[in-house]
């Protein structure tokens, strides 16, 4: 059943000051506010009731969370993303088209084009699904995000950032503002398999980088393959063992939408699509 | 040009032409009102508190005391009026408007409450506190024991047409629940009084068939038919799932609306519907089939099996359809058709295009297949050599004589796939080069279908429908209850009015249908609004021109009409159905002519397999399907284009989770229709092999459509791949599962 | 709480809660009924309409969040243009609506309020892979989107050429090599 609009409370920040402020008043009175972007997965669960949260932060006038810049050069450059930064932004970005070609390509398929104008990387990452079609990519790549709190900013590499199901070491005061990438060298792949072609949720979502791999919708959180990376760095090119050390690292389940067993199946395929042997 | 300016121009047809739609640029505007659009004064809103087990006692159903109820009005089953019956008016008196003792199924609705304020409502239902006493449920056809209604088709003799036969082809195939999902979700408006009388009751709704729904209030409220009216406001889409289930929906809606004395509105969310409205019936069919080496059909006997649901509602007359398809469009000197409809306690299944049809002619399509390939035959040639042909006998006995093109439409699908390819083994020559990873694999599939329009020979008798005219200054108005549901009704009925009558389109007035004005039509459904009540229509047309003396002009018909009405007063046609001389059926035998006349339809599938990830995409789709005449080519093209590609869905993508005997996958997000990059280029060809008796030469289009899709699309898929399917939808873990047997079996 | 909206143009005042969808906030606060809900999760585009030209699903925005942006809707294309038709005393209709009026682009009507404004916000003469992937996020159940391709290419000028081609495939674009 549709939460009642007139029982949600929603604070709108003018700027990222005063919105830290909002948040650590909220959190010490013990009444956190659940950071609202584009609101595309969040009226989701708002609209089917399944959504505990009461009281929202609205980002989205925030112009300081806009933007995609690259610092620096050659080993060291870095993409970095503004929060608010919608998947469309990521489709035009040029940058994005040249440096990492596979985050305009997952952000090409999150949703129809009117999720793609408002869905943000942020939100992608803040609400946290294992299905979420940006985070293989940004776990295949060095991402590191920036957490602002009123008392100073912390930088997360995003595989320390996830403790679990829908859950992270982001403290109820602080807000991720900027996702940095450093601008990765080798193969870029992504595959995302879907229940369709388009307006689906991912059964499995592979990112590749090199040896490197990331997966989305086969376990709790995003899954960075590093037994299979290490094995493959270690100059293995036994197809069988790299997809039987991916098996080990991945744990899908039977869903609504999909088997284990597909799962399972599919993203040791995808695999040998990425990595073939003996080469 | 040199014509004078003002002079009148020879009226061309309008039948066969692409005039504009009537109710088009309300449409395309957003102005018109669809349920949710409308508001009345005073009005509030309802919602129903349904049950959460499949099947058990009701123990008790409490309101929370610690609640505030005020401004609630609430209704159960000891709502219903002394006089009314507790009953939802349809084939048998088994499905309650409100549960009284127990529950049958899930989502079946207990209680209904109304608030003017919605958020208040929704908080109100979560407060209604209800304790079962559960009791064991049977959830699906293989454990189903309970027959709710069963036929028998026999044709021949079947021992002695086995004993004709070179070899026997056994074979079973399965189908599950198919959502309809229209895009607008059920919604009514109920509304005290009619015309000021307070006795009577008004509704407004989503629907397919006015007069059902006035026939379950005049029941549920025990009123004569004066003091009930039913309004079609415009309606988003139907394709059966707003044939029987309003009846269901208004019936609660008035019930609220009587005890609060308010207009009342319920309109169903998202999930709301997908869980608790009708599916299409899940289908068990086991073939066996006698055959000569050549392929000759000697003999089929065929089971066929039906998930009712927790109620009857349609599911005799599904059944019906199903088992008179079921051995698709092909001749056999014997045959035994054992239809049975059983009962278990999941909410109950009702219509959906196609009507079983589409359930019985996916097996005996993917059996053709099978067969073909036991005898090591050409798919093809298989059924060419079967196929019915004029001087033939279905089934049921029926000679066919006239309308029968199973072998052109065949012959025109090849041509047109052939052609196809020729124009694409250019461009896919060029992109070959782009290569890449493990090849996708291709494949082919053809079927063939056919579809009766309208109901059985018995059933339109019954029905006797009646539809007419008004004479007005302008032209004319029409008099029906058939509804537009996007599928164009209004266009196309007033198209063959001004033929009838030969005048301008532009003069032929048409409106939703309001049963305070509009004859009983019958249903909108089964492919028969145009072959049916266009034919009554026709005549109409033709009666009123004799009435007005005859005419060789539209001006001349406009200046009779108008000195008519001021000289003679208002004049009104209704003309009745008239059932053609040369049909025979027996409802008791099931022997006879099922149907005035068939539509024949041929689907080719072009599939591609993606062996990474075991997906099926249909890469391009072709559709021949004779309609007797298109009397508006480009409305019936989108017909067939939107039956296929709802055909499409169901082969590869729509699957209804059932999990406890309830829709587990019940969102947008999880049940999956086709988008736009799901779909191939539907390429539509129509054939046009008159039906006399239809208008024009039409027969149905509506259903035919959804027959074919799916048994080509599993037949392409073994092509390309290997493995036969023998359930939709093909799902990606239905092929891996598949291709795993096939290996497995070689090893 | 009180907004100021810009809608087709006009500037209107209301007074909802913040958090109330920007679908219901036009279509009970507004009377702008033209905007449809067809599953209030993000998935059919019913529900489309233009935010400062970009196509968004209106059942998943905040009022509040729209305060200083331009919302168009389905009503605002033809008003837009302002022109009337004499002929018949209406207001012009907008290319598309014409367009998908003469293809056979509506049947039920229910999806083609948010397909058209979905398909104002196209490039213009787009292709036809160009259509179907901005069409992606507005589900038709009635016409299987030929009628709708029609319309669209009719109204934005799409070239014959690239207008009959088959479908790629759409995961062909996912893959990407640097």
């Amino acid at each position: 059943m549709r939460a009642a609009a007139e029982t949600l409370e929603v604070l709108s920040p003018r700027t990222l000051k005063e919105a830290l402020a909002m948040l650590r008043d909220a959190a010490a009175e013990g009444r956190p506010l659940t950071p609202l972007a584009g609101g595309t997965d969040l009226f989701v669960t708002l609209n089917a009731g399944t959504l505990q949260g009461r009281r929202f932060l609205d980002l989205w006038g925030l112009k300081e969370l806009r933007g995609i810049t690259k610092d620096g050069r050659g080993k060291q450059s870095a993409l970095r993303f503004g929060a608010l930064t919608t998947f469309t932004d990521c489709v035009r970005s040029s940058k994005v088209q040249k440096h990492l070609p596979i985050l305009a390509a997952a952000a090409s398929e999150v949703g129809g084009l009117q999720i793609q104008n408002r869905g943000t990387l942020g939100g992608n990452l803040g609400n946290a699904s294992p299905a979420a079609d940006s985070l293989p990519v940004l776990a295949v790549a060095d991402t590191t995000l920036i957490l602002a709190s009123s008392d100073g900013e912390r930088a997360i590499a995003l595989g320390d950032f996830y403790t679990g199901y829908r859950a992270s070491v982001r403290r109820p005061d602080e807000l991720i503002v900027a996702i940095e990438v450093v601008v990765p060298k080798g193969r870029q792949v992504f595959r995302k398999v879907g229940t369709r072609a388009a307006q689906a949720i991912s059964k499995v979502v592979m990112a590749a980088i090199g040896h490197r791999t990331a997966w989305g919708s086969v376990a709790p959180t995003v899954v960075r393959a590093h037994k299979l990376e290490a094995y493959l760095d270690g100059g293995g090119r036994d197809l069988a063992a790299a997809q039987q050390l991916l098996g080990d690292e991945i744990h899908p389940i039977d869903d609504i939408r999909s088997t284990a067993a597909y799962r399972l199946r599919v993203a040791k395929n995808l695999l040998a699509e990425v990595i073939p042997a003996n080469r | 040009m040199g014509r004078r300016k003002g002079k009148e121009r020879a009226l061309q047809p309008s039948v066969g032409t692409n005039v504009p739609r009537t109710e088009g640029r309300e449409k395309v505007t957003g102005e018109a009102k669809y349920i949710d659009d409308l508001t009345f004064p005073g009005m509030i809103h309802g919602r129903t508190v349904r049950s959460t087990i499949p099947r058990g006692k009701i123990l008790s159903v409490t309101l929370d005391p610690a609640f505030d109820w005020s401004g609630f009005t609430v209704v159960d089953h000891r709502d219903v009026p002394p006089g009314g019956q507790n009953v939802v008016q349809m084939i048998t008196d088994d499905q309650p408007f409100l549960a009284v003792d127990r529950v049958n199924h899930q989502e079946e609705p207990i209680l209904l409450l109304a608030h003017a304020d919605r958020s208040r409502l929704d908080a109100g239902c979560a407060r209604v506190k209800i304790t079962y006493a559960p009791e064991a449920p049977v959830l699906d056809l293989a454990h189903a024991t309970h027959v709710l209604k069963q036929l028998t088709i026999e044709k021949g003799d079947l021992a002695a047409g086995f004993a004709d036969a070179d070899v026997i082809v056994e074979g079973t195939y399965q189908t599950g629940h198919q959502e309809q999902l229209y895009l607008e979700p059920n919604g009514a408006i109920a509304l005290p009084g009619v015309d000021g009388d307070p006795a009577g009751i008004t509704v407004y709704g989503s629907l397919q068939c006015p007069y059902y729904v006035v026939r379950a209030l005049m029941r549920l409220f025990g009123l004569p038919i004066e003091k009930v009216r039913v309004v079609q406001s415009t309606t988003g889409g139907g394709f059966g799932g707003k044939e029987e289930y309003p009846s269901l929906l208004c019936g609660h809606a008035a019930l609220l609306a009587r005890k609060a004395n308010r207009p009342v509105k319920m309109i169903y969310d998202r999930m709301e519907d997908l869980v608790a409205t009708t599916k299409r019936h899940p289908s068990l069919v086991r073939h066996r089939t006698g055959v000569k080496r050549d392929g000759t059909i000697t003999a089929i006997e065929i089971d066929l099996r039906l998930d009712g649901g927790a109620y009857l509602t349609l599911s005799p007359v599904v059944l019906s359809r199903a088992s008179i398809h079921a051995t698709g469009p092909y001749r056999t000197p014997h045959a035994r058709i054992h239809g049975r409809a059983y009962l278990t306690h999941t909410p109950p299944n009702g219509a959906f295009r196609g009507f079983g049809a589409p359930q019985s002619q996916f097996a005996a399509e993917l059996h053709m297949d099978k067969i073909a390939g036991e005898l090591g035959l050409d798919p093809v040639a298989l059924r060419r050599k079967n196929l019915l042909r004029p001087g033939d006998t279905t089934a049921t006995g029926q000679l066919l004589e006239e309308s029968v093109s199973a072998e052109e439409v065949l012959d025109r699908a090849l041509a047109r796939h052939e052609a196809a390819l020729q124009r694409n083994n250019k461009s896919l020559r060029r992109s070959k080069a782009a290569g890449g990873s493990k090849a996708r694999l291709h494949g082919t599939g053809l079927s063939m279908f056919f579809h009766g329009s309208g109901f059985t020979g018995g059933g339109e008798v019954k029905l006797a429908s009646r539809a007419g005219l008004v004479l007005t200054r302008d032209g004319v108005e029409i008099l029906v209850a058939s509804t537009e549901i996007g599928q164009g009704t209004r266009t196309m009925l007033a198209q063959i009015v001004a033929d009838a009558l030969a005048i301008p389109y532009e003069w032929v007035a048409t409106s939703d249908p309001d049963t305070a004005r509009d004859p009983d039509s019958g249903p909108t459904v089964a492919s028969r609004t145009c072959m049916i009540i266009g034919r009554i229509l026709q005549r109409a047309g033709e009666r009123l021109k004799e009435a007005l003396g005859g005419y060789d002009s539209p001006k001349e018909f406009r200046r009779r009409a108008r000195a008519h009405l001021d000289e003679k007063g208002p004049l009104t046609i209704i003309e009745t159905y008239e059932k053609p001389g040369e049909i025979r059926w027996s409802d008791e035998t099931y022997r006879g002519d099922a149907y005035g006349a068939y539509a024949w339809g041929c689907n080719i599938a072009d599939v591609e397999v993606d062996p990474v990830t075991y997906e099926a995409r249909c890469t391009r789709f072709t559709a021949v399907i004779d309609i007797g005449k298109a009397i508006h080519p480009l409305l019936a093209e989108g017909q067939i284009e939107g039956g296929t590609l709802q055909g499409i869905g169901w082969a590869l993508y729509e699957d209804v989770v059932m999990k406890d005997g309830r829709m587990a996958n019940g969102t947008l997000t999880n049940y999956i229709i086709p988008t736009t990059l799901d779909t191939p280029e539907i390429d539509v060809e129509i054939v046009e092999n008159p039906y006399r008796h239809g208008p024009f030469g039409a027969k149905g289009v509506g259903e035919c459509p959804i027959d074919g899709p799916p048994a080509a699309i599993v037949a392409a898929i073994r092509q390309a791949c290997g493995v036969s399917l023998d359930r939709v939808p093909a799902t990606p873990e239905r092929i891996m599962i598949a291709l795993d047997a096939l290996e497995g079996g070689r090893r | 709480m009180k907004l100021a909206l810009t809608v087709n143009g006009k500037k209107r005042k209301v007074d909802v809660p913040p958090m109330k969808r920007l679908l219901d906030t036009l279509r009970e606060d507004l009377g702008l009924t033209g905007t449809k809900e067809g599953c209030g999760e993000g998935e059919c585009g019913a529900c489309t309409v233009l935010i400062d030209g970009e196509a968004v699903n209106s059942c998943l925005v905040p009022t509040l969040q729209v305060a200083r942006a331009e919302v168009v809707t389905i009503e605002g294309l033809a008003a837009s243009r302002g022109k009337r038709d004499n002929r018949v005393n209406r207001v012009k209709l907008h290319k598309l609506q014409s367009a998908f009026l003469e293809c056979g682009g509506a049947q039920c009507g229910i999806c083609t309020p948010g397909m058209i404004v979905a398909a104002a916000a196209l490039p213009k003469a787009p292709s036809r892979e160009e259509i179907r992937v901005g069409l992606a996020g507005n589900l038709c159940r009635c016409t299987g989107y030929m009628k709708i391709y029609d319309a669209v290419e009719s109204a934005l000028g799409s070239h014959k050429k690239s207008a009959k081609r088959a479908p790629r495939n759409p995961k062909a674009r996912a893959k990407v090599k640097a």
